[in-house]
Protein backbone atom coordinates (compact mmCIF):
# COMPACT_ATOMS: atom_id res chain seq x y z
CA UNK A 1 0.00 0.00 0.00
CA UNK A 2 2.70 1.99 -0.17
CA UNK A 3 0.95 4.61 -2.89
CA UNK A 4 -1.13 5.39 -0.46
CA UNK A 5 1.72 7.28 1.02
CA UNK A 6 2.46 9.60 -2.54
CA UNK A 7 0.55 12.24 -3.43
CA UNK A 8 -0.98 11.02 -6.12
CA UNK A 9 -2.09 8.80 -4.77
CA UNK A 10 -3.69 10.41 -1.67
CA UNK A 11 -5.61 12.40 -4.69
CA UNK A 12 -7.06 9.58 -6.20
CA UNK A 13 -8.47 8.45 -2.97
CA UNK A 14 -9.93 11.42 -2.37
CA UNK A 15 -11.63 11.28 -5.27
CA UNK A 16 -13.31 8.21 -4.11
CA UNK A 17 -15.84 9.65 -2.23
CA UNK A 18 -17.33 11.33 -4.99
CA UNK A 19 -17.06 9.18 -7.62
CA UNK A 20 -19.49 6.81 -5.02
CA UNK A 21 -21.48 8.93 -4.74
CA UNK A 22 -21.84 9.90 -8.43
CA UNK A 23 -22.25 6.35 -9.38
CA UNK A 24 -24.88 6.12 -6.68
CA UNK A 25 -26.74 8.98 -8.44
CA UNK A 26 -26.22 8.02 -11.70
CA UNK A 27 -27.72 4.00 -10.83
CA UNK A 28 -30.44 6.19 -8.67
CA UNK A 29 -31.24 8.36 -11.74
CA UNK A 30 -31.62 5.11 -14.22
CA UNK A 31 -33.80 3.48 -11.71
CA UNK A 32 -36.64 6.43 -11.58
CA UNK A 33 -36.74 6.34 -15.42
CA UNK A 34 -37.12 3.37 -15.43
CA UNK A 35 -40.05 3.42 -12.80
CA UNK A 36 -41.48 6.31 -14.93
CA UNK A 37 -41.52 3.89 -18.18
CA UNK A 38 -42.93 0.83 -16.34
CA UNK A 39 -40.09 -1.09 -16.70
CA UNK A 40 -39.35 -1.09 -12.91
CA UNK A 41 -42.10 -1.45 -10.52
CA UNK A 42 -40.42 -1.66 -6.77
CA UNK A 43 -43.23 -2.87 -5.09
CA UNK A 44 -43.41 -6.19 -7.84
CA UNK A 45 -43.43 -9.84 -6.00
CA UNK A 46 -41.94 -11.97 -8.91
CA UNK A 47 -43.85 -14.78 -9.44
CA UNK A 48 -41.64 -18.12 -8.20
CA UNK A 49 -44.43 -20.10 -10.29
CA UNK A 50 -42.93 -19.13 -13.75
CA UNK A 51 -41.37 -22.03 -15.28
CA UNK A 52 -43.83 -24.48 -13.08
CA UNK A 53 -47.07 -26.48 -13.94
CA UNK A 54 -50.55 -24.83 -13.05
CA UNK A 55 -51.32 -25.83 -9.52
CA UNK A 56 -54.43 -27.85 -9.01
CA UNK A 57 -57.40 -26.55 -8.73
CA UNK A 58 -61.09 -27.08 -9.58
CA UNK A 59 -63.45 -23.87 -9.67
CA UNK A 60 -67.32 -23.45 -10.49
CA UNK A 61 -68.59 -21.76 -13.35
CA UNK A 62 -69.00 -17.70 -13.07
CA UNK A 63 -71.95 -16.70 -15.21
CA UNK A 64 -72.87 -16.73 -18.47
CA UNK A 65 -70.38 -19.43 -18.38
CA UNK A 66 -72.26 -22.76 -17.56
CA UNK A 67 -69.44 -25.31 -17.22
CA UNK A 68 -66.28 -24.17 -14.56
CA UNK A 69 -62.55 -24.05 -14.89
CA UNK A 70 -60.08 -26.98 -13.72
CA UNK A 71 -55.98 -27.39 -14.21
CA UNK A 72 -56.73 -29.97 -16.00
CA UNK A 73 -58.63 -28.28 -18.86
CA UNK A 74 -55.94 -25.77 -19.21
CA UNK A 75 -53.70 -28.68 -19.52
CA UNK A 76 -56.14 -30.22 -22.13
CA UNK A 77 -56.35 -26.97 -24.12
CA UNK A 78 -52.80 -27.70 -25.74
CA UNK A 79 -52.61 -24.33 -26.35
CA UNK A 80 -51.41 -20.72 -25.06
CA UNK A 81 -53.93 -19.55 -22.52
CA UNK A 82 -54.07 -16.30 -21.11
CA UNK A 83 -55.97 -16.42 -17.34
CA UNK A 84 -56.99 -13.14 -15.92
CA UNK A 85 -57.90 -12.99 -12.08
CA UNK A 86 -60.83 -9.92 -12.25
CA UNK A 87 -63.37 -8.55 -9.78
CA UNK A 88 -65.94 -6.14 -10.51
CA UNK A 89 -65.08 -4.80 -7.46
CA UNK A 90 -61.68 -3.84 -9.06
CA UNK A 91 -60.95 -0.32 -10.80
CA UNK A 92 -57.90 -1.82 -12.45
CA UNK A 93 -59.95 -4.22 -13.33
CA UNK A 94 -62.22 -2.03 -15.56
CA UNK A 95 -58.84 -0.16 -16.92
CA UNK A 96 -57.42 -3.30 -18.42
CA UNK A 97 -60.90 -4.73 -19.74
CA UNK A 98 -60.27 -2.70 -23.42
CA UNK A 99 -56.83 -4.36 -23.45
CA UNK A 100 -58.55 -7.79 -22.89
CA UNK A 101 -61.26 -6.96 -25.44
CA UNK A 102 -58.25 -6.95 -27.96
CA UNK A 103 -56.31 -9.64 -27.40
CA UNK A 104 -59.73 -11.64 -27.10
CA UNK A 105 -60.54 -10.27 -31.12
CA UNK A 106 -56.80 -10.95 -32.07
CA UNK A 107 -57.67 -15.01 -31.12
CA UNK A 108 -56.08 -15.27 -28.21
CA UNK A 109 -58.19 -17.71 -25.59
CA UNK A 110 -58.52 -15.78 -22.17
CA UNK A 111 -59.89 -17.46 -19.61
CA UNK A 112 -61.29 -15.38 -16.72
CA UNK A 113 -61.64 -16.21 -13.03
CA UNK A 114 -63.57 -13.73 -11.07
CA UNK A 115 -61.87 -13.21 -7.60
CA UNK A 116 -63.82 -12.76 -4.40
CA UNK A 117 -66.75 -11.50 -6.18
CA UNK A 118 -70.51 -12.06 -5.89
CA UNK A 119 -71.84 -13.92 -8.91
CA UNK A 120 -74.56 -11.40 -9.98
CA UNK A 121 -71.57 -8.66 -9.66
CA UNK A 122 -69.24 -10.26 -12.17
CA UNK A 123 -72.17 -11.26 -13.97
CA UNK A 124 -73.10 -7.74 -14.06
CA UNK A 125 -69.44 -6.16 -15.09
CA UNK A 126 -69.55 -8.65 -17.48
CA UNK A 127 -73.03 -7.90 -19.47
CA UNK A 128 -71.85 -4.09 -19.30
CA UNK A 129 -68.77 -3.69 -20.46
CA UNK A 130 -68.63 -6.94 -22.50
CA UNK A 131 -67.48 -10.36 -22.52
CA UNK A 132 -63.68 -11.35 -23.43
CA UNK A 133 -63.25 -14.42 -21.72
CA UNK A 134 -63.77 -17.39 -23.72
CA UNK A 135 -64.70 -19.52 -20.19
CA UNK A 136 -65.39 -18.57 -17.29
CA UNK A 137 -64.80 -19.49 -13.30
CA UNK A 138 -65.16 -18.24 -10.16
CA UNK A 139 -63.15 -18.03 -7.30
CA UNK A 140 -65.43 -16.89 -4.51
CA UNK A 141 -62.79 -17.28 -1.21
CA UNK A 142 -59.91 -16.76 -3.43
CA UNK A 143 -58.30 -19.72 -2.04
CA UNK A 144 -57.05 -20.79 -5.67
CA UNK A 145 -55.55 -17.21 -5.85
CA UNK A 146 -53.49 -18.02 -3.01
CA UNK A 147 -52.39 -21.55 -5.04
CA UNK A 148 -51.67 -18.81 -7.83
CA UNK A 149 -49.31 -16.37 -5.74
CA UNK A 150 -52.26 -13.74 -6.69
CA UNK A 151 -52.35 -10.97 -3.97
CA UNK A 152 -54.65 -8.21 -5.71
CA UNK A 153 -56.31 -8.09 -8.73
CA UNK A 154 -56.14 -8.01 -11.77
CA UNK A 155 -53.03 -10.28 -12.39
CA UNK A 156 -52.55 -12.20 -15.57
CA UNK A 157 -50.80 -15.63 -16.18
CA UNK A 158 -49.64 -16.85 -19.72
CA UNK A 159 -50.17 -20.71 -19.46
CA UNK A 160 -47.61 -22.57 -22.56
CA UNK A 161 -49.68 -25.22 -24.55
CA UNK A 162 -48.21 -27.86 -22.09
CA UNK A 163 -50.11 -26.08 -18.87
CA UNK A 164 -46.53 -24.77 -17.58
CA UNK A 165 -47.05 -21.01 -16.01
CA UNK A 166 -44.80 -18.65 -19.02
CA UNK A 167 -45.46 -15.07 -17.10
CA UNK A 168 -47.38 -13.48 -14.95
CA UNK A 169 -48.80 -9.62 -14.81
CA UNK A 170 -49.88 -8.38 -11.51
CA UNK A 171 -51.98 -4.75 -11.89
CA UNK A 172 -53.55 -3.78 -15.12
CA UNK A 173 -52.60 -4.68 -18.42
CA UNK A 174 -51.86 -2.23 -20.91
CA UNK A 175 -50.72 -1.59 -24.91
CA UNK A 176 -47.35 -1.25 -23.11
CA UNK A 177 -47.12 -4.23 -21.55
CA UNK A 178 -48.89 -6.20 -24.23
CA UNK A 179 -46.32 -5.16 -26.90
CA UNK A 180 -43.31 -5.06 -25.37
CA UNK A 181 -43.92 -8.91 -23.02
CA UNK A 182 -46.82 -10.60 -24.03
CA UNK A 183 -46.43 -11.05 -27.82
CA UNK A 184 -42.46 -11.67 -28.01
CA UNK A 185 -43.34 -14.99 -25.72
CA UNK A 186 -46.21 -15.78 -27.75
CA UNK A 187 -44.21 -15.24 -30.93
CA UNK A 188 -41.37 -16.90 -29.81
CA UNK A 189 -43.41 -20.15 -28.60
CA UNK A 190 -45.10 -20.59 -31.92
CA UNK A 191 -47.91 -19.22 -30.09
CA UNK A 192 -52.02 -17.75 -30.74
CA UNK B 1 -68.31 29.17 38.40
CA UNK B 2 -65.15 27.16 40.01
CA UNK B 3 -62.58 26.19 37.84
CA UNK B 4 -61.63 22.67 38.52
CA UNK B 5 -58.18 22.21 39.52
CA UNK B 6 -56.53 19.67 36.92
CA UNK B 7 -53.92 17.54 38.18
CA UNK B 8 -50.71 18.24 36.23
CA UNK B 9 -48.32 15.18 35.33
CA UNK B 10 -45.44 17.07 37.54
CA UNK B 11 -47.88 16.83 40.17
CA UNK B 12 -47.44 13.38 39.99
CA UNK B 13 -43.76 12.03 38.91
CA UNK B 14 -44.02 8.92 40.04
CA UNK B 15 -47.52 8.05 38.89
CA UNK B 16 -46.22 9.17 35.81
CA UNK B 17 -43.01 7.03 35.82
CA UNK B 18 -45.25 4.11 36.79
CA UNK B 19 -47.41 4.71 33.61
CA UNK B 20 -44.29 5.16 31.46
CA UNK B 21 -43.00 1.47 32.70
CA UNK B 22 -45.83 0.08 31.75
CA UNK B 23 -46.58 1.13 28.59
CA UNK B 24 -43.12 0.10 27.71
CA UNK B 25 -43.62 -3.06 29.68
CA UNK B 26 -46.73 -3.56 27.28
CA UNK B 27 -45.39 -2.35 23.58
CA UNK B 28 -43.41 -6.09 22.54
CA UNK B 29 -46.60 -7.71 23.87
CA UNK B 30 -48.70 -5.40 22.30
CA UNK B 31 -46.97 -5.96 18.68
CA UNK B 32 -47.17 -9.94 19.55
CA UNK B 33 -50.81 -9.87 19.80
CA UNK B 34 -51.92 -8.36 16.78
CA UNK B 35 -54.96 -11.21 15.76
CA UNK B 36 -57.58 -8.73 17.12
CA UNK B 37 -60.14 -11.80 16.27
CA UNK B 38 -60.68 -14.17 19.28
CA UNK B 39 -62.56 -16.02 16.17
CA UNK B 40 -59.25 -16.31 13.83
CA UNK B 41 -57.05 -17.69 16.93
CA UNK B 42 -56.29 -21.59 17.47
CA UNK B 43 -58.13 -22.64 20.63
CA UNK B 44 -54.78 -24.41 21.34
CA UNK B 45 -52.68 -21.83 23.01
CA UNK B 46 -49.15 -23.17 22.02
CA UNK B 47 -50.37 -23.90 18.43
CA UNK B 48 -51.58 -20.12 18.08
CA UNK B 49 -47.89 -19.08 19.76
CA UNK B 50 -46.37 -21.36 17.06
CA UNK B 51 -48.74 -19.48 14.17
CA UNK B 52 -48.45 -16.04 15.24
CA UNK B 53 -44.59 -16.44 15.20
CA UNK B 54 -44.91 -17.70 11.72
CA UNK B 55 -46.88 -15.63 10.75
CA UNK B 56 -44.58 -12.72 12.09
CA UNK B 57 -41.77 -13.94 9.39
CA UNK B 58 -44.03 -13.27 6.62
CA UNK B 59 -44.40 -10.04 4.92
CA UNK B 60 -48.25 -9.14 3.89
CA UNK B 61 -47.97 -8.60 -0.26
CA UNK B 62 -50.33 -5.68 -0.45
CA UNK B 63 -48.70 -3.76 2.35
CA UNK B 64 -45.34 -5.13 1.94
CA UNK B 65 -43.88 -3.51 5.03
CA UNK B 66 -46.31 -5.18 7.40
CA UNK B 67 -46.34 -9.05 8.28
CA UNK B 68 -49.30 -10.45 7.65
CA UNK B 69 -49.71 -10.94 11.49
CA UNK B 70 -50.21 -7.29 11.84
CA UNK B 71 -51.98 -6.85 8.59
CA UNK B 72 -55.55 -5.68 8.50
CA UNK B 73 -55.15 -6.92 4.59
CA UNK B 74 -58.61 -9.14 2.98
CA UNK B 75 -55.79 -11.44 2.13
CA UNK B 76 -53.02 -10.96 4.90
CA UNK B 77 -56.45 -12.28 7.12
CA UNK B 78 -56.72 -15.46 4.51
CA UNK B 79 -53.21 -16.06 4.87
CA UNK B 80 -53.61 -16.03 8.42
CA UNK B 81 -56.25 -18.65 8.54
CA UNK B 82 -54.48 -21.00 6.27
CA UNK B 83 -51.27 -21.18 8.53
CA UNK B 84 -53.68 -21.74 11.42
CA UNK B 85 -55.07 -24.66 9.17
CA UNK B 86 -51.76 -26.18 8.33
CA UNK B 87 -50.35 -25.53 11.84
CA UNK B 88 -53.19 -26.94 13.26
CA UNK B 89 -52.38 -29.87 10.84
CA UNK B 90 -49.43 -30.71 12.75
CA UNK B 91 -47.15 -29.26 9.91
CA UNK B 92 -43.83 -27.72 11.25
CA UNK B 93 -42.79 -24.21 10.86
CA UNK B 94 -40.15 -24.66 8.12
CA UNK B 95 -43.60 -26.73 6.02
CA UNK B 96 -45.83 -23.68 6.28
CA UNK B 97 -43.29 -21.33 5.77
CA UNK B 98 -42.24 -23.35 2.56
CA UNK B 99 -45.77 -23.67 1.48
CA UNK B 100 -46.41 -19.42 1.62
CA UNK B 101 -42.35 -18.92 -0.18
CA UNK B 102 -43.44 -21.70 -2.84
CA UNK B 103 -46.55 -19.36 -3.64
CA UNK B 104 -45.19 -15.45 -3.08
CA UNK B 105 -41.32 -16.49 -3.41
CA UNK B 106 -38.32 -15.82 -1.17
CA UNK B 107 -39.78 -12.05 -0.50
CA UNK B 108 -42.71 -12.77 1.55
CA UNK B 109 -40.01 -13.84 4.27
CA UNK B 110 -39.23 -11.03 6.22
CA UNK B 111 -36.25 -12.03 7.02
CA UNK B 112 -34.64 -12.76 3.81
CA UNK B 113 -32.85 -16.67 3.22
CA UNK B 114 -28.87 -16.78 3.19
CA UNK B 115 -28.13 -17.59 -0.88
CA UNK B 116 -26.01 -15.92 -3.69
CA UNK B 117 -28.25 -13.62 -4.46
CA UNK B 118 -28.77 -11.63 -1.12
CA UNK B 119 -24.89 -12.10 0.18
CA UNK B 120 -24.55 -8.81 -0.74
CA UNK B 121 -27.76 -7.42 1.67
CA UNK B 122 -25.92 -9.55 4.27
CA UNK B 123 -22.81 -8.53 4.34
CA UNK B 124 -22.89 -4.88 3.29
CA UNK B 125 -23.16 -3.80 6.83
CA UNK B 126 -19.76 -5.96 7.50
CA UNK B 127 -18.43 -4.15 3.85
CA UNK B 128 -19.40 -1.02 5.58
CA UNK B 129 -18.10 -1.74 8.84
CA UNK B 130 -14.30 -2.97 6.73
CA UNK B 131 -14.80 0.44 4.51
CA UNK B 132 -15.34 2.72 7.61
CA UNK B 133 -12.56 0.63 9.40
CA UNK B 134 -9.82 1.41 6.84
CA UNK B 135 -10.30 5.37 6.45
CA UNK B 136 -10.21 5.80 9.98
CA UNK B 137 -7.13 3.57 10.53
CA UNK B 138 -5.47 5.65 7.47
CA UNK B 139 -6.56 8.87 8.88
CA UNK B 140 -4.94 8.28 12.51
CA UNK B 141 -1.85 6.84 10.97
CA UNK B 142 -1.56 10.13 8.91
CA UNK B 143 -1.90 12.26 11.49
CA UNK B 144 1.37 13.92 12.18
CA UNK B 145 3.96 13.78 14.84
CA UNK B 146 3.56 15.92 18.03
CA UNK B 147 5.76 18.52 18.19
CA UNK B 148 9.12 18.50 19.76
CA UNK B 149 9.77 19.79 23.36
CA UNK B 150 11.30 23.72 23.11
CA UNK B 151 15.01 23.48 23.09
CA UNK B 152 16.45 25.78 26.03
CA UNK B 153 16.63 28.66 23.93
CA UNK B 154 13.38 28.87 22.45
CA UNK B 155 12.20 28.46 26.68
CA UNK B 156 14.19 31.50 27.61
CA UNK B 157 12.79 32.93 24.97
CA UNK B 158 9.11 31.85 25.41
CA UNK B 159 9.93 33.33 28.98
CA UNK B 160 10.95 36.66 27.56
CA UNK B 161 7.62 37.31 25.52
CA UNK B 162 5.59 35.98 28.13
CA UNK B 163 6.54 38.85 30.60
CA UNK B 164 7.43 41.82 27.85
CA UNK B 165 4.64 40.98 26.07
CA UNK B 166 4.06 40.76 22.22
CA UNK B 167 4.27 44.48 22.01
CA UNK B 168 7.20 44.11 19.12
CA UNK B 169 6.84 40.31 18.05
CA UNK B 170 9.79 41.05 15.12
CA UNK B 171 12.53 42.16 18.22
Amino acid sequence: MAWLGSSLGRRLLLTLPVAAAAAGGAAFLALLERMKHGTYDPHAVPSPLIGKPVPNFTLPAQPPATAGISSADLVAAKRWVLVNFFASWCVPCQIEHPVLTELAAAGLPIWGIAYKDTVDAAKRFLTERGNPYTRLARDETGRVGIDFGVYGVPETFLIDPHGIIRWRWAGALSDDVVRDQLFPLLRGGSGA
Amino acid sequence: MRRKRIPTVRAQPIGALCLLAVLLAAAPFHAARAVSNPAEMLPDRAQELRAEAIGQELRCLVCQNESIEESDADLARDLRAEIRKRVAAGESDKEVIAWMVARYGDFVRLKPPFRMATLFLWFSPAVALAVGGIVVWFGLRRRPAPPQPLSAAEEARLKRLLREGLGNPRS
